[in-house]
């Protein structure tokens, strides 16, 4: 684009990233402070994915940008049209043709490859922060892997409601050591960020705070022994291609009570249906 | 030379007003603003000093913002000082949201719902860079119209997923009639953050956000549109239409795990605000649901949720006007501290020497 540098940051903020973004792979979990940027795009809106994903991206790459799963999300189209406008990179809706992936909320249902990186958008990187708002104590609790809290909060929890009752952004322990936020995920994407082949990296652009999970690094949801973790699902198939295993959304189709499950993977869910798959909405739609 | 005292206050005060109608004017070779300008190309500044100002105008609005040179705690001053000397005929109905005439409505709690999401006039999606080819653009005009929708949580409702929102049947109050008082009411609370200041609000919704007394919300629904208004004369016994306003409403659903009394359900967290104001009408449903932490038998440990720090320190107006009174003359005040000071320091003084001498 005209006027800007490719992907928009300048090369010397980019370098900066990218020695936060090395500081951050080698320590697994931990919060590196950066210089975040202001960027065209309000805070809050993924500043942070999108300055790592400017500091990652090459000529070469095929990127895809996805908000709660999905491609077509507006978030999603503004940032995706954010790079090809000012980095001219190829963009896709399909998982495996993707290099990049800049993500808000979901990780793909498709299990993702050595050769791929995806990029987190983070509102709240501390993920102390609503048991002790002040970052000079989180900090020092985390110099000191000290996270009773954490497990007084879960402990609370089971005592008064029989169940861990964090449904999303449900806190992790990285290589053994950090405890961190996986960003606003569900429970139900946790186990994906388990040894998963693809380097996952975290950027907090409001908070200025990037981190990062290496290839094949361990990430246990925090648990106890006699309270195992339990992602949720809702109890249903999808309704447009079968899945029974798929992260679902939930779509109000009337104002009498009426609900159509379907595929929060937009993707996932289109390749599926062009494998052949139907749900009971397509079974429906063939009957009449 | 003899001394003479400062005086000639009067001939100051006129100065300073010509000088402020110039500056005001700015450079004469420049075209002058007309009102219907302003109201049409800086709707969001005059949609601001109506809603801070209290006072549904836009022509009158418009003329404050003139008048202010664009300082909108200016604006919303001018407009508060002229309502306050407007008769009261009458009470209007409860404005009916879910009869808008919607020009924008998104949910970020379905990805999709009866009616649809409708983006609208919104700068979301834009990208912040600067548009050195604007003068030249030509305006679009759209003149689609859309069917009433239901509100996201009477959706939620249907489930009994969330709180029910009280019948609405008792006599709201009104702060420019009675004072503030405490405990106040549910009623009482949301006039306040109404009128507000859009800037308090912003930093006090955003420090429940980030763990100074967290609220979990989630934007249920926001939509923004022409409302009509209706009095019921109480001569007529029918609701006759005065007019259409523009409101923005937000409705925060707000995750909440219950108490002794009450099962796990969502709850709510109230913005209205008039014209396109969705930063302010987010920004006060988020501090509505923090007030409400000691109804709902939550710890109150933040500013957000302390209802007299936040209701005594919302008010723009009563707030600049406290600070900036700080310019006024305090010359007596000054000179009995300035006494003050130099009697204790001599006071210091003639206590430390007796004690040196007996070293």
């Amino acid at each position: 684009m005209k006027g800007y540098n490719f992907a928009y940051l300048d090369e010397q903020t980019k370098r900066m990233i990218r020695r936060a973004l090395l500081k951050a792979v080698a320590i697994p979990g931990h919060q590196v402070p950066f210089g975040s940027r202001e960027m065209p795009l309000p805070y809050g809106w993924g500043t942070g994915g999108i300055q790592v994903t400017a500091s990652v991206l090459g000529a070469e790459d095929v990127l895809k940008v996805i908000d709660q799963g999905a491609d077509d999300t507006t978030n999603a189209v503004s940032i995706r049209r954010f790079f090809a406008r000012t980095a001219g990179v190829r963009t896709t809706t399909h998982t495996a043709d993707a290099t990049v992936i800049q993500t808000r909320h979901r990780i793909p249902e498709q299990t993702l490859r050595d050769d791929q990186i995806i990029v987190y958008q983070v509102p709240q990187p501390e993920p102390l922060f609503r048991l002790e708002p002040s970052r000079i104590e989180t900090r020092r609790m985390h110099a000191l892997a000290d996270y009773g809290l954490m497990h007084v909060k879960l402990y609370e929890d089971i005592a008064r409601f029989g169940q861990i009752s964090i449904s999303y952004d449900y806190p992790v322990m990285v290589n053994h050591r950090h405890l961190m936020s996986p960003s606003p995920i569900p429970a139900f994407d946790n186990p994906k960020l388990h040894r998963m082949p693809a380097l996952q990296l975290f950027g907090a652009g409001r908070e200025k705070r990037i981190y990062a999970i290496p290839p094949w690094t361990e990430v246990r949801s925090l648990d106890f022994d006699d309270h195992p973790f339990r992602p949720i699902r809702a109890p249903h198939p999808c309704g447009l291609c079968g899945a029974t295993d798929s992260y679902l959304d939930e779509v109000v189709i009337d104002d009498r009570g009426g609900r159509l499950f379907v595929c929060s993977d937009t993707d996932h869910c289109a390749e599926r249906r062009a494998a052949g798959h139907v749900g009971s909405e397509g079974l429906k739609e063939a009957a009449e | 030379m003899a001394y003479v005292a400062v005086k000639g206050g009067e001939q100051a005060i006129d100065n300073a007003h010509a000088w402020l109608a110039e500056e005001r004017r700015g450079d004469r070779t420049v075209p002058e603003l007309s009102l219907a300008q302003i109201e049409q190309q800086l709707g969001r500044s005059v949609d601001r000093a109506m809603g801070e100002g209290s006072l549904y105008d836009r022509e009158l609005a418009a003329l404050a913002v003139k008048q202010a040179q664009g300082d909108l705690i200016e604006a919303a001053f001018l407009l508060r000082a002229y309502r306050t000397t407007l008769p009261r005929f009458a009470h209007s109905l409860p404005i009916e949201t879910s009869e808008m005439r919607i020009k924008r409505r998104i949910s970020a709690v379905f990805k999709d719902l009866p009616g649809g999401q409708i983006l609208g006039p919104t700068y979301d999606y834009t990208h912040r860079l600067l548009d050195f080819d604007m003068p030249q653009h030509e305006a679009l005009t759209s003149d689609e119209t859309l069917t009433a929708m239901p509100r996201v949580p009477d959706i939620l409702g249907h489930e009994g997923l969330i709180e029910p929102d009280g019948d609405g049947a008792s006599e709201p109050g009104d702060l420019t009639r009675q004072p503030l008082s405490f405990p106040a009411s549910r009623d009482m609370r949301l006039q306040a953050l109404a009128r507000g200041d859009e800037g308090f609000l912003l930093a006090l919704g955003y420090s429940t956000q980030r763990g100074y007394g967290g609220t979990h919300p989630f934007a249920g629904e926001i939509r923004m549109g022409e409302v009509s208004v209706e009095v019921e004369p109480p001569e007529l016994g029918f609701a006759i239409d005065i007019g259409d306003i523009v409101v923005t409403e937000c409705q925060m659903v707000n995750q909440f795990k219950g108490s002794k009394t009450t099962p796990p359900q969502f709850t709510r967290g109230y913005g209205l605000v008039f014209g396109f104001s969705e930063r302010k009408a987010m920004a006060m449903a988020l501090v509505d649901r923090a007030l409400r932490a000691e109804e709902l038998g939550e710890e109150v440990t933040a500013p957000a949720q302390n209802v007299e720090f936040v209701l005594y320190h919302s008010d723009n107006i009563e707030a600049t006007g406290f600070v900036e009174h700080l310019k006024l003359p305090h010359y007596v005040d000054f000179q009995s501290e300035l006494q003050n000071v130099r009697r204790l320091q001599r006071e210091v003084v003639r206590t430390a020497e007796p004690a040196e001498a007996a070293e």
